[in-house]
């Protein structure tokens, strides 16, 4: 689904991201993880254009992104930010519905998709007439996960979703949502710091560090062959 | 209280007319400042290298005085709404333009980052998210800049742009209390509502807020429409000051003899000449020795009926300050009679139009009457303190005053020039603030002395009988003295451009009355 070839991002003279490749077959979930400044977000926001390669090549089912334009490209990749990145002068049906109206979907057409995202993701219906800062950050991560599925996007990425929430909301939300068909069939990329929650939610992993994949694979793999001593410590293995 | 409520009642209509011009002035120029500032506000916050230098030049603008503002634009604007605007127009800049790149800044990156992630464009980041974030910063902008220009619209009356001024001002020139009060108390109630109806609007969020601005934004262009009041129309359009507008011997002295009937424009009596250059206005009320009549051309219309009493210059001194310095009163009176029309008219034109300064003028003419001594260069511990009033005549006067008693006595001269007006130099002369200042005596009967009907109408309007009895009566009443007059009469009058008054073959105020029946 998604094929990455040495893709580079320069900042000046540092290079943030140095020549990584990796692919991402369609409905894995493919978890981003290191310290700060480690380049995995920067990798993220290189797949939907929201940082522009140095070098490399990304492609997308086939497609060279290069050949859409920014805005068109993200309207049909999920995205999900920390603490959600509600707009807080929308309403939560507003919200939700703030893609498929940008693709000009018929009113009915995203009432319905809306009724359909409750139900998946277990909202209440009284939700929809209120305001992001009235919901819980339980509640707002949900909506923002539903605003990111919404037109049924073949890939979502995710950059530290659940980084707002305290450690126990944060198991619980991570585990109910992962559990649900909708992600399952979906294309993942997520971005995270946190051990315990890429081992718990990533196909695979790609541990990154300055800038280089230090090690891909499975998270049995990790816990089998660690690749070096820096995978050792940071799984603390 | 009730002489301000039954002069509320009596004005009521030009009050309210005033009221809709201040509310015009304010909200055009306001209106203005928001098609200008939010783009620029907004345009800076796209290009931040620029922000501090737009913002920069926005706050110079900001600190220039308004009275001054106004000086600069005349020359090029002229008089009426067109320089009230651009004043108004300029202060109203830096707060919407700084509270719009503020509001915008104070956008969080993470929800401008969502709008893009969700694939937003630009504009649509600007207009769906980052402009309604903005809103209520930029709201508050609007509310100070809408306060601001209540208060700075006063001054539009300097102008000839309307608005409450004209009361405050009138009521200043006239030292009437009710006047200026009729004028700030609707003012101030304008600024406080305002505040409290754009605060008020500010508050609501959502839909409501959005159609309350939908509302405020509709409703501005309706309230500029006040500024399209008529305004001094009719034949001939004239353009009187303020304090010539409300005094007994100015134009309600004109209606009662005359019968005229104008409806003129109000304006800062020294920009009435330039306003009359200009053709904005083609009557104004000037003084009859004013050097921009020589200037300008005009013609002063000859007063056969005597509606305006003679006003012949004199200084009025304090008898405690002459019975201490009895050197004074020789040095003053040696320039009785000195003066004349055509002299005063050529001292007032070197210095409106020649650009002379008054110590100049003043050595020229104190040389050429064989009056000027060079001063001797010692201390001079005993003062006296010469207040004028605030035009160039006074001004002159001063300085001859000055260079006269400083050349022939020991005594050192204070200058207080640029009192306000006839009542506060009064004042300062019965308090003591100063030693004496240069009168005239049509002011000194109507506008202090103030006589009953009976005695004014059985006093002859000649000018040895009105300086006979201003001398007796500022004695006994207020032991002050009138010293021998200067020769010159300056007399309020009408007067028009000299080939305007000769085309329609006007040459005196009936004829003036003739021609507008």
């Amino acid at each position: 689904m998604i094929h990455v070839r040495n893709l580079t991002k320069r900042f000046g003279s540092q290079r943030a991201v140095d020549t990584i490749s990796f692919n991402v077959p369609s409905g894995e979930t493919l978890v981003l993880l290191g310290t700060s400044g480690c380049g995995k977000t920067t990798t993220l926001k290189m797949l939907n254009r929201l940082i522009e390669p140095s070098e490399g090549i990304i492609e997308i089912n086939g497609t060279d992104i290069k050949q859409q334009d920014g805005p068109t490209l993200r309207r049909s990749i999920g995205y999900v930010v920390q603490e959600s990145g509600l707009f807080p002068h929308y309403s939560i049906y507003d919200n939700i519905g703030v893609v498929p109206r940008l693709l000009g979907w018929p009113p009915q057409q995203i009432q319905q998709r809306i009724a359909e995202l409750l139900t998946t993701l277990r909202l209440p219906d009284n939700l929809l007439n209120r305001y992001p800062d009235e919901l819980s950050g339980g509640q707002r991560q949900r909506v923002g996960l539903a605003r990111a599925l919404a037109v049924r996007p073949p890939v979502v990425l995710m950059d530290e979703p659940f980084g707002a929430l305290d450690p126990y909301t944060r198991r619980h939300i991570r585990q109910e949502l992962f559990g649900l068909d909708e992600l399952r069939k979906t294309t993942v990329v997520l971005v995270t710091h946190d051990v315990q929650e890429a081992l718990e939610v990533a196909d695979r992993i790609a541990l990154m560090d300055q800038g280089k994949i230090v090690q891909l694979g499975s998270p049995t793999d990790f816990r089998e062959n660690p690749a070096t001593d820096f995978v050792r410590d940071f799984f603390d293995f | 209280m009730t002489d301000f409520f039954q002069f509320l009642t009596d004005q009521s209509d030009k009050l309210l007319d005033q009221i809709l011009r201040h509310v015009g002035l304010t909200m055009l120029s306001l209106l203005i400042a928001m098609v200008v500032g939010i783009p620029l506000g907004i345009f800076i916050s796209r290009y931040k290298r620029l922000a501090s230098s737009v913002l920069g030049i926005a706050g110079v603008l900001q600190t220039i005085p308004s009275l001054a503002l106004l000086g600069f634009l005349i020359p090029t604007l002229g008089i009426g709404i067109g320089p009230a605007l651009v004043a108004l127009f300029l202060y109203a800049l830096l707060p919407i333009i700084r509270n719009t790149f503020v509001g915008i800044q104070g956008v969080s990156p993470i929800v401008k980052e969502a709008a893009k992630g969700v694939g937003m464009t630009n504009r649509q980041i600007l207009t769906k998210i980052e402009l309604p974030l903005a809103l209520p910063v930029l709201f508050a902008g609007i509310r100070t800049a809408a306060v601001i220009n209540v208060g700075v619209a006063t001054l539009a009356a300097y102008v000839a742009a309307g608005g409450l001024g004209e009361f405050i001002f009138g009521g200043i020139a006239l030292s009437n209390v009710n006047m200026m009060l009729a004028g700030a108390i609707p003012a101030a109630l304008l600024a406080v509502g305002f505040d409290l109806g754009l605060a008020q609007l500010q508050k609501l969020t959502g839909n409501r807020g959005r159609v309350g601005a939908l509302v405020f934004l509709l409703a501005l262009p309706v309230l500029t429409a006040f500024t399209m009041l008529p305004q001094g129309s009719g034949k001939l359009v004239a353009g009187f000051a303020h304090e010539f507008y409300g005094r007994a011997d100015g134009y309600p002295g004109l209606q009662k003899t005359y019968g005229l009937h104008l409806t003129p424009r109000l304006i800062d009596q020294n920009l009435m000449y330039e306003a009359i250059h200009r053709r904005q206005v083609d009557i104004i009320s000037g003084y009859s020795t004013d050097g921009r009549i020589k200037a300008y051309n005009l013609l002063v219309l000859d007063d056969d009926r005597r509606a305006f009493p003679p006003y012949y210059a004199a200084p009025v001194v304090r008898q405690a300050t002459l019975d201490r310095y009895p050197e004074l009163q020789p040095t003053l009176d040696l320039l009785a009679g000195k003066l004349t029309d055509s002299a005063m008219t050529y001292l007032n034109y070197r210095a409106d139009y020649l650009h002379d300064s008054p110590a100049k003028i003043a050595q020229l003419f104190l040389e050429r009457s064989g009056l000027y001594k060079t001063p001797k260069a010692n201390p001079r511990p005993q003062r006296i303190v010469l207040g004028t009033k605030v035009f160039t005549e006074q001004y002159i006067l001063a300085e001859i005053y000055r260079q006269l008693i400083e050349g022939h006595t020991e005594l050192g001269v204070d200058a207080r020039t640029g009192l306000g007006g006839t009542q506060i130099c009064f004042d300062a002369l019965r308090s003591g603030s100063i030693d004496f200042y240069p009168e005239y005596t049509g002011t000194g009967l109507l506008v202090i002395l103030q006589p009953s009907p009976v005695v004014l109408h059985n006093l002859p309007m000649q000018p040895d009988s009105v300086y006979g009895f201003v001398k007796r009566e500022f004695q006994q009443k207020y032991q002050l003295a009138w010293m021998a007059p200067l020769g010159f009469n300056n007399s309020y009058s009408l007067m028009m451009r000299r080939e305007q008054a000769n085309a329609l073959d006007i040459q005196s105020i009936s004829g003036l009355v003739g021609y507008l029946k």
